[in-house]
């Protein structure tokens, strides 16, 4: 890639991203703005992809909402999100974890969790 | 029409505004542009500023057009092109800086088009083409040409296979997003003709001239 190109895009990342992987519980803080007031909006779910690279990356967050699954896609670097605070550490085995979005019932958000001996079912 | 640039397409990326939305945006390098040569209506019968960019070899250059830059007193240059403007300020031997574009100013950008060799008419004109299986032994081609004896002839203009690109393209009413001085670079939103490094020209918009005027 040229010189410049890098230049202009590496002015625009993030200085501190905090460090999270597919499987983890995060919640993204989002600024909203509606209309004149500007507020902070908090998304929680769990990370399942990431894609992308430099500063095209972005993350998918899957929650379920009411019995309803919501994914959001968010673009890393930009100045919207606030934070991201990692909830729960998961341990997963796969980059994507698009097979949930089939999955009803408590397996839905279950991912075992980064450490811990989870039980066999 | 005020003086323009001639740049070179450095490649696409993205900007993130000051409210936070993504805009593509394609990075010209416009640094290092001077002027020449100002035309004016009593000597050459019509007003005009040449403006040169890209360094070249003193070698490289013919005669004459080695005497006519060092007339202007302009290191050797590659690519000398035409603003009509009027003269102004400008003298032979200024700098045109990427600022004379403005953020938020809608500029039109000319350039040549990516070449694709000899393509059919599914191709180059956005045909439909034919069915690929059940017996068709017609898959890309061009179907009828016309009627019978009236008119007993193939109406002008009508879509054929042929040469496809390098043409002269131009795309109008793009949005300057980023003037960087210290860079010698624009950021204009939107795509742009031709392929990485090829030469193109960027003058205001010629429907839009006072976007940035109206916006203040």
């Amino acid at each position: 890639m040229n010189a410049l190109i890098e230049k202009i895009e590496s002015e625009q990342f993030k200085k501190e991203i905090a460090p999270f992987r597919v499987g983890d519980t995060v919640k993204v803080h989002t600024r909203v703005v509606e209309g004149e007031k500007e507020r902070v909006q908090i998304f929680e779910g769990l990370v399942i992809g990431r894609k992308g690279r430099g500063l095209n990356s972005q993350f998918t967050v899957r929650r379920i909402s009411y019995g309803q699954g919501v994914e959001r896609v968010f673009p890393l670097h930009s100045p919207r999100i606030e934070k991201i605070q990692v909830e729960k550490r998961g341990d997963v085995r796969r980059a994507k974890l698009y097979y949930l979005r089939g999955i009803k019932g408590r397996d839905a958000i279950n991912v075992k969790e980064l450490g811990k001996k989870t039980k066999k079912k | 029409m005020s003086v323009g640039l001639i740049g070179k397409k450095l490649g696409m990326t993205r900007v993130y505004n000051e409210k936070g939305v993504v805009q593509p945006v394609t990075v010209l390098h416009v640094g290092g542009n001077i002027v020449t040569q100002v035309k004016s209506v009593e000597k050459e019968g019509y007003s005009s500023v040449q403006v040169a960019y890209g360094d070249q070899k003193e070698s490289r250059l013919s005669k004459s057009q080695q005497g006519h830059l060092k007339k202007a007193g302009v290191t050797p240059k590659s690519i000398l092109r035409e603003f009509r403007a009027e003269a102004g300020d400008w003298k032979a031997g200024v700098a045109v800086p990427p600022s004379v574009f403005v953020k938020g100013q809608k500029v039109d950008v000319m350039g040549e088009s990516k070449g694709r060799g000899f393509a059919g008419v599914v191709k180059k004109h956005g045909m439909a083409g034919q069915p690929e299986t059940h017996g068709s032994m017609m898959h890309r081609r061009n179907g009828s040409i016309g009627n019978r004896s009236t008119p007993g002839r193939i109406w002008k203009n009508k879509g054929m296979p042929g040469h496809m690109g390098t043409d002269r393209v131009t795309t109008q009413n793009l949005e300057v997003v980023q003037v960087r001085d210290e860079d010698g670079v624009i950021l204009v939103k939107g795509a742009i003709p031709g392929a990485t490094g090829s030469i193109v020209i960027v003058c205001e918009a010629i429907k839009k001239p006072k976007a940035v005027v109206a916006k203040k």
